[in-house]
């Protein structure tokens, strides 16, 4: 009680505008093409990216969720990238997409295809960045293997002697449970992605061409390097406008697709 | 559980074949199902485990050996002094300890603040208490950067610019709704029995939360604690704004600033970027089996 009392306080006090922008801010804003671009290369990373990286997230859970001997090696190994700090990260996959030395050509290479030049191609730069996602789904693994343990065997046992099969079990027992799981994380990734901004800044600059100009990337110019603080204040509003509007359609269709035991109580 | 293959023995003594051919193809199914998994397993394992190996492998070359096609794995000659370049290069043992300083403190905080938040979001009922919840709710949807101008404002007039405290007060007013939000969420599958029968025996709210859900959300907890700590030792953008003195760097922006100053000695870059990995995986092999192993998130002992 007293925690949440806290709690609305702080965020009280951090919502409210320091300063009073008038509407000439947004008033610019539209007029800004590079606002838009950045828009559109966010919207790229999330649509293409959460999604692609949530389902992946999904199967590497499922398979370290098996019952084998030394699948704790497995659950280890899919996981320890995700822990990997963000700038550690993208000054390794810099050296991985590098045209001339990378590994990611090497790769290519050696069976045969021509190498890319993944973050120097402004058609390339954002997928390369998904592609790099890709190898981080381990902290969203180990929240849906959390909630796969988290069902308890005898549900299982049940539907065994009732005669399900695996498949039935699968969809009639693993994943209605899971949803709250899965929707804690397709609502993170979705206002994660949305803010999307170290490896952009790090590994291109926003480049080439602007083509990872992210949104997060541009607040942040205007606001720490152009000091435009009123500027980037409406560029943030616009976008927690956008996070808003999205995370409370997930919510509304949530009521759909979600299943928690408390709410059979209620 | 219960498989069938002990059927047979029930049946009649008389027709008991004397090799059970069905139990010998399950087990070999099974056998077969257990090697095509390893597979499947196994192939993404080793796709997942390259940059890592590469991450060292690098970070073990000379700078001449770094520009080789195709890549060379393991490096000859074998080059630690690459470490000890870097450090010498940046102060990271000072980077390190800034570091140190915030993950600890920050952590502790988020820990004590969210875990109490997620209880009161849980289980107890006061007035206001889901437009409450939405709020915090919404904080995990504000953009970092929208409360960041305004803090930066606000620790910008008490005078914490280029201190580590903005990096570490926050914590411990809530510790982020995101961590709130998991913990309520782990909470909300504890059965609401186990309070009843606490509250029957006289137990106030504050004992319930500290000697049933707590301890029932041990893993939960570990993995916020985990999260949190992850979260501290990796923040690029917070120390990026805050901390302008570069006596003040934490190792994120340390490295970005490395970066900067040895572009193209990727050898030294790898090295660097390796000691900033390694204590995590050093952490996260201590904390493992708390974290990933068998949680059980119902209270009700299943296995």
């Amino acid at each position: 009680m007293i925690a949440s009392l806290y709690i609305s306080f702080t965020k009280w006090e951090i919502v409210t505008p320091s300063v009073w922008v008038g509407l000439a801010n947004y008033a610019r804003l539209i007029r800004d093409d590079r606002f838009f671009l950045s828009l559109y290369n966010t919207a790229f990373y999330v649509f293409l990216g959460v999604p692609l990286h949530l389902f992946l997230a999904l199967l590497a859970a499922l398979a370290v969720n098996l019952d084998l001997r030394g699948i704790r090696i497995f659950r280890t190994l899919y996981y320890v990238p995700s822990i990997t700090p963000a700038v550690a990260n993208s000054i390794l996959w810099l050296w991985i997409f590098h045209p001339q030395w990378g590994l990611a050509n090497g790769l290519l290479q050696s069976v045969g295809l021509k190498g890319l030049y993944w973050l120097q191609d402004p058609k390339l730069a954002k997928p390369s960045f998904i592609i790099m996602s890709f190898w981080t789904i381990g902290g969203q693994m180990v929240i849906l293997l959390a909630g796969l343990k988290g069902i308890p065997q005898s549900f299982y046992e049940a539907a065994q002697i009732d005669g399900a099969n695996t498949r039935q079990r699968f969809w009639k027992i693993t994943l209605p449970l899971l949803t709250p799981a899965l929707f804690f994380n397709l609502i993170m990734a979705i206002i994660g992605a949305f803010q999307v901004f170290t490896q952009a800044y790090i590994m291109t600059e926003g480049g080439p061409n602007y083509a990872t100009l992210f949104y997060v990337l541009y607040l942040y110019r205007m606001a720490f390097e152009n000091f435009r603080m009123g500027y980037a204040s409406a560029m943030a509003w616009v976008l927690f406008t956008i996070i808003l509007l999205f995370t409370l359609l997930q919510f509304r269709i949530s009521d759909r697709w979600v299943f928690y035991e408390s709410s059979l109580r209620a | 559980m219960v498989t069938k293959g002990n059927a047979s023995l029930e049946t009649t003594q008389l027709a008991r074949p004397i090799v059970d051919w069905g139990l010998a193809a399950k087990r070999i199914r099974r056998a077969l199902r257990a090697a095509f998994w390893y597979a499947v397993l196994s192939f993404f394992a080793v796709v997942l485990a390259m940059p890592l190996a590469w991450l060292v492998s690098t970070s073990l070359k000379t700078g001449a050996q770094t520009f080789v096609m195709p890549p060379k794995w393991i490096p000859e000659p074998i080059v630690w002094d690459n470490y000890s370049a870097a450090f010498r290069a940046v102060p990271f043992h000072r980077y390190f300890w800034n570091t140190i300083q915030i993950v600890v403190f920050a952590t502790l905080g988020t820990l004590v603040t969210a875990s109490m938040a997620a209880f009161a979001f849980a289980r107890l009922r006061f007035p206001g208490r889901s437009f409450l919840f939405g709020l915090v709710l919404s904080t995990i949807m504000l953009p970092n950067v929208i409360t960041l101008i305004p803090t930066f404002i606000v620790f910008r007039a008490l005078k914490w610019i280029n201190t580590l405290l903005p990096l570490i007060v926050p914590s411990w007013l809530g510790g982020g709704a995101f961590n709130i939000f998991l913990i309520r969420q782990f909470f909300m599958t504890l059965p609401y029995d186990l309070d009843e029968s606490a509250r029957i025996d006289g137990a106030s709210n504050f004992r319930i939360y500290s000697s049933i859900l707590l301890p029932l959300s041990k893993p939960v907890v570990a993995t916020v604690a985990i999260f949190s700590f992850i979260h501290h030792w990796n923040d690029f953008f917070l120390p990026l704004i805050y901390l302008q003195d570069t006596k003040k760097w934490t190792m994120a922006i340390g490295l970005q600033g490395f970066k900067d100053l040895y572009s193209t000695s990727w050898n030294l870059m790898m090295a660097a970027s390796t000691a900033m990995i390694l204590p995590l995986l050093v952490l996260f092999f201590l904390a493992q089996h708390y974290f990933v192993g068998g949680i059980h998130l119902t209270g009700i002992a299943g296995r």
